[in-house]
């Protein structure tokens, strides 16, 4: 098991790459988590068919 | 005819489409980035000549694929935006532009630390390598100048335009390494040619490559739902959602 991380001397180098890799996709799915409840929430506050309505479907 | 064409070019029809197609891309990006991940870091033998630092190929290779891609698709959907003046063409396109950044990153840093093992060094001026991080430079700009205007549609046809002439960077990344002899190699794989690697690394390499290529639509689907409510809210059909009368 060891030897599967130490990868025969690489170990820094390909564990950089494959763990930043999988930082970089988990940071994008929980930013696409956060910003989906944001707007979820946001688009529950405003009221339809309003004079006072925003977004595109207002014009 | 032209009313199919069009059907699912309404936000609003999309958006339950959509919903129902993200679980099965995920669940099959999850699935490919398994088997890829087992065949990429333990079936697959040492490297003759590299040792084990090649195995970053299994990822290096699909991201830089995935940015390239994601980046004429995001162009095509730019024109289209542009031609038929659909909204739901210019969602597509600005959903795709974080997640074509992403790969572009990841081709990048996992290229440096490919790099550094093989070359020598963890960054040079090589030709792929400067189109490459001028791709990064493209997407982060689109998505600013997104940022940087109130109005949506306008936002859109600036978007579509910068997009759209920024596609001339990608044949001179693909071409980079034949136009230019700097550092980087040529590809392994082509489409006229015998790959020059082994089989099962080419398989991990495909596995992968098919993974970034689920995670991407499944990224997209998600981003470009959340689009949709943000520029539709008001909307009847918008309030009416379940997850929005829950939020």
């Amino acid at each position: 098991m060891s030897e599967f991380f130490a990868m025969h001397g690489y170990a820094f180098y390909v564990w950089s790459a494959y763990g930043v890799t999988a930082l970089a996709i988990a940071i994008e799915i929980r930013a696409l988590r956060a910003r989906r409840r944001a707007v979820l929430e946001e688009a529950r506050l405003v009221q339809p068919d309003t004079p006072a309505m925003t977004g595109e479907a207002a014009e | 005819m032209t009313t199919s064409w069009f059907k699912y070019a309404s936000p609003a029809t999309f958006y339950p489409l959509a919903g129902k197609m993200i679980p099965w891309f995920a669940g099959v990006a999850g699935l490919l980035a398994v088997v890829g991940l087992v065949i990429g870091l333990v079936i697959a033998p040492t490297d003759a000549t590299q040792g084990d630092s090649y195995r970053i190929i299994f990822i290096h290779v699909p991201a830089a694929w995935m940015s390239m891609f994601l980046y004429a698709v995001m162009a095509g959907w730019s024109a289209a935006a542009l031609g038929f003046n659909t909204r739901l063409s210019a969602m597509m396109a600005q959903a795709i532009a974080p997640t074509g950044a992403l790969m572009t990153f990841i081709a990048l840093w996992t290229g440096a630390f490919w790099g550094r093992p093989t070359w020598g060094t963890y960054w040079a001026w090589d030709a792929r390598m400067t189109s490459e991080l001028i791709l990064l430079f493209l997407y982060l700009g689109i998505i600013a100048l997104r940022n940087s205007i109130d109005d949506p549609r306008r936002a859109d046809r600036a978007c579509a335009v910068l997009a759209l002439t920024g596609v001339v960077n990608i044949p001179i990344i693909y071409f980079s390494v034949y136009w230019w002899n700097t550092l980087h190699q040529g590809s392994s794989v082509s489409f006229t040619r015998a790959p020059t690697m082994a089989a099962i690394m080419l398989t991990g390499m495909l596995v992968m490559a098919f993974a970034a290529w689920f995670y991407a639509i499944a990224a997209t689907l998600v981003r470009v739902r959340t689009i949709i409510v943000e520029r539709e809210r008001g909307a009847a059909w918008v309030a009416a959602l379940r997850e929005v009368r829950n939020a």
